[in-house]
């Protein structure tokens, strides 16, 4: 037992070394802009996660909202209030609170969408890479096919069938699940792509004929040794198609047919702002607004820069 | 005799992050009027690097950080760029070793030889093409006019590689920098290509430097060689004298190194000098697991047998239209006895590699039977049958780089197949199997619990061998195991391979298109061309009284490292 807890702490250890040593932190500690980007990321991701306990209000328990706090303005312009930051909605939600708990929505779909996105794809580039001849010929068509839809056009037609299928209350529930499957269902298709490419590169290196010789299975091969060898790829793409799933979702339910005024997301306050944009109450919109822009472009940031740092013809 | 090129203790450094990396240390060399000077050493040398600082064009981040380069008179180390660009091509100018790219394929030769002439040389259009035709012939490219207008691609590499050394030409250099310049070629087109350099050399009196990791070469062309080894020159002299009788110990080991085409040795030797393989370790076979491969049922007659075995590769799309067939294996025949070397020579495309993934199953014939220890591998159909077989034959790979997978520990890399077979009762028990395994192969334990990219190629390739010992087989198929390795390395695990054999008493396959390590390795061997087998015999029958004329053709082309040595001192080893 000794040994193999040796070995564990033996494998940590040449782990952290290998960080150490590795081109990929030095690149990232001399680079500024992946360092910032990589700390607002984390500050917006931590700050969504514990929303309830670091937001000033809870903006959807109906007993703590006031009416009368309605359509105030931030703290720091006449009317404003001390309790209310950035100011408060047309319901007297807090903006601030109303963002942290609608960066939460956003950043769990955005998560939720690319992984779904990312299992079907790099699943479905794995099998037509590997298998070749007819079976890629109809995958590769049937990915041809979802190009040539736009993510808002498969979100509006699954919004709309399964709207058709359930009740309201059925519905809202459900409706953050349903713009997970729409997002992923549009996301996929660059991930099969990209893999299928890397699979035929590496399924004619010799590792792929050792293990067959050994007598390993098909789906040994393709999952233990082959996917590991083209995930680097596949990381940069999720990190980029991160950002625009969070930009998608907000457009989706910018359009009002994403999640519900209820439970919002960063796309829906920018929505129910923008009715009030030009009657004086700018912030409601401009605040989440720009809350999506930070975000969405630090995570973008962080994307260029993986892919820069795992490019080796960049270097 | 005038020096023309003169390196005096030059000095060539790469920054990196970890520290300073020294690729050429105090290197000093002269080159003379008319004089082919080599230099030889195998990769990472420094040999390219000491070609790239004479010409100025080292990459960055490698800089000249001593020493002195002096071009017929002139220090030329210190130059701006500017006035460096004026004297490549002039004064002084370089053959590359891929004729393929270092050509540009969107214009003629002729666009590219004028336009190089009259940044030389104060020439009109005409005067300059004519010059561009004399130079063609001038490297023996038959109907100059006509090929002039030509495109790259519309040249064989052979060619290719002539129009490349009279793009070298175009202003009549003094130093010609030669590096590999046969090395992407065919056997028989190395041996014209550097007859045309050395009557070059001889006509114009320009001196010569050709770097090249292949003795053979040096053999047939220098006057005088450099041998270099980890950044240094440790030897310089005649090359008689170096090949026949040198002084210093890498010069010895590396020669004894190179697979000799006259005579079968037991081992190569004296080859411990070069990478620190690590003493191998011993194991009790009569009790230790790996032994166990001595168990397997006796088999009357021979181990494997293949009997008019057929592959055809079909290409087209799916979409129908223009399907083609090729014959990649057609009828092949042939036995492997039991605890014999059956060697598989033949030229790239000659469809020896097809015939392993035949035996191995990677590929299914569409024809033709496969026996092996009494089954006929064709018709097995279930695969806990076929993996039964599969066990018994285990395959060592051609390139060290990617046969081993980047993402999994050496550790597992080696005890997959005996994990995926179960051939041991516990972990600890595997785990012990995995370090014999690497010991034995001279690794060392130590080497379990690190990534395949720590290792050098031949290194790697010791795992591989490891890897392959792990389903305790009887059959090892070896597919050019040592094609991609530098000589040395390669005399090392050819022994390794030797030694393996003996005590596990092995039977093997064994595939190259390198004749004098067919010799060094085989018993019987098998001569294929266009997927057919021409000749089967004897190796020492085979290699003194060839019987087909491709044979004899092939043995013709095999370089004589002897042949330069002829006069007086042959090589002693």
């Amino acid at each position: 037992m000794s040994e193999v807890e040796g070995a564990t702490e033996g494998s940590m250890i040449g782990w952290r070394a290998r960080l150490a040593e590795s081109d990929l932190l030095y690149s990232f500690l001399h680079s500024p802009t992946a360092i910032i980007s990589a700390v607002v990321t984390l500050v917006a991701l931590s700050a969504a996660v514990f929303a309830p306990l670091i937001a000033p209000h809870n903006p959807f328990d109906l007993a703590s909202i006031d009416l009368m706090d309605s359509l105030l303005p931030p703290a720091w312009l006449e009317g404003g209030s001390d309790a209310f930051l950035l100011g408060t909605d047309d319901q007297g939600r807090d903006v601030l609170s109303t963002i942290l708990y609608g960066a939460r929505i956003s950043l769990l779909v955005g998560f939720l969408s690319v992984i779904f996105a990312t299992v079907i794809g790099v699943v479905i580039g794995l099998i037509a890479g590997y298998a070749g001849g007819v079976t890629d010929a109809i995958l590769m068509r049937i990915a041809d096919v979802q190009l040539s839809f736009p993510a808002i056009l498969i979100a509006l037609l699954v919004d709309g069938v399964l709207r058709g299928l359930l009740s309201r209350d059925n519905y809202d529930q459900i409706a953050v699940y349903v713009l997970v499957l729409a997002i992923g269902l549009s996301f996929w298709v660059q991930y099969a792509r990209t893999v299928r490419s890397l699979v035929m590169i590496e399924r004619t290196k010799e590792y792929v004929q050792a293990g067959q010789v050994i007598g390993l299975s098909t789906g040994t091969i393709l999952f233990r040794h082959i996917m590991p060898n083209v995930l680097g790829p596949v990381l940069v793409i999720a990190t980029i198609q991160l950002a625009l799933a969070i930009i998608t979702e907000a457009t989706l339910s910018f359009l009002g047919v994403g999640v519900p005024p209820t439970s919002p997301s960063l796309g829906t306050l920018i929505r129910v702002g923008n009715d009030y944009l030009f009657s004086g109450e700018w912030w409601i919109t401009i605040f989440p607004g720009a809350a999506l822009v930070i975000l969405v472009l630090a995570i973008n940031l962080l994307g260029d820069w993986l892919r820069d740092a795992l490019n080796p013809k960049l270097r | 005799m005038t020096i023309l090129l003169d390196i005096d203790g030059l000095q060539v450094e790469f920054a990196s992050r970890h520290g300073d990396v020294v690729a050429a240390k105090n290197v000093t060399l002269q080159l003379s009027a008319g004089e082919i000077l080599g230099v030889v050493g195998e990769s990472g040398a420094g040999k390219s690097t000491i070609g790239n600082a004479a010409m100025g064009l080292l990459e960055r981040p490698g800089r000249v950080a001593g020493g002195t380069v002096t071009l017929e008179g002139r220090r030329i180390d210190n130059l701006a760029d500017e006035e460096m660009r004026k004297l490549r091509g002039t004064r002084i100018s370089m053959i590359f070793q891929d004729p393929l790219t270092s050509l540009d394929p969107l214009r003629t030769i002729a666009e590219q030889l004028v336009t190089t002439i009259r940044t030389h040389l104060p020439l009109s259009e005409t005067e300059a093409r004519n010059r561009a035709r004399r130079l063609l012939e001038q490297v023996g490219i038959p109907d100059p006019a006509a090929r002039l207008d030509h495109y790259p691609h519309q040249f064989s590499g052979g060619m290719r590689q002539r129009v490349v050394i009279a793009l070298a030409l175009c202003a009549e250099p003094n130093v010609i920098i030669a590096d590999e310049p046969t090395t992407a070629l065919d056997v028989s087109i190395q041996a014209q290509i550097l007859d045309l350099l050395r009557s070059l050399v001889k006509d114009s009196g320009a001196g010569m430097l050709i770097i090249t990791h292949d003795m053979g070469v040096i053999a047939e062309i220098a006057d005088r060689v450099a041998v270099m080894y980890r950044g240094e020159v440790v030897e310089v002299g005649r090359t008689q004298k170096i090949l026949g009788n040198p002084d210093h110990a890498y010069t010895r080991s590396l020669i004894s190194a190179v697979p000799r085409s006259d005579v079968k040795l037991d081992r190569f030797p004296l080859v411990e000098h070069i990478e620190a393989a690590g003493a191998r370790g011993q194991l009790d076979l009569k009790t230790h697991w790996l032994g166990q491969t001595r168990n397997y049922e006796r088999v009357e007659g021979p181990l494997l047998s293949v009997r008019d075995l057929q592959l055809i590769f079909r290409t087209g799309s799916l979409f129908g239209g223009g399907q083609h067939e090729v014959r990649a294996v057609d009828g092949v025949s042939f036995d492997i006895n039991n605890g014999e070397t059956f060697g598989l020579v033949g030229e790239s495309g000659s469809g020896k590699s097809t015939v392993a993934r035949l035996i191995t199953g990677i590929y299914r014939p569409n024809a033709g039977q496969i026996q092996f220890a009494g089954a006929d591998l064709t018709k097995l159909a279930t695969r806990a049958e076929l993996n039964r077989y599969r066990r018994q034959m285990q395959m060592i790979f051609q390139d060290p780089y990617s046969s081993v997978n980047p993402r999994m520990k050496v550790r597992d890399i080696v005890a997959e197949p005996i994990r995926f077979h179960r051939l041991s009762n516990s972990r600890d028990e595997t785990r012990r199997i995995v370090d014999d395994l690497l010991d034995h192969v001279g690794l060392g334990k130590r080497a379990a619990s690190k990534y395949p990219h720590e290792f050098s190629g031949g290194q790697r390739q010791r795992i591989s061998i490891a890897r392959a010992l792990a389903t305790r087989p009887r059959f090892l198929i070896c597919d050019e195991p040592t094609s991609a390795l530098d000589v040395s390395i390669q005399a090392q695990v050819l022994n390794l391979l030797k030694d393996l054999q003996a005590e596990l008493g092995l039977t093997m396959l064994f595939i190259s298109h390198d004749l004098p390590v067919i010799r060094q390795m085989c018993d019987r061997v098998a001569v294929m061309r266009h997927g057919k087998i021409l000749e089967i015999a004897e190796s020492e029958t085979l290699f003194e009284r060839p019987q087909h004329d491709y044979t004899r053709h092939l043995l013709h082309l095999m370089p004589k490292m002897t042949t330069a040595s002829a006069e007086g001192s042959r090589v002693s080893l």
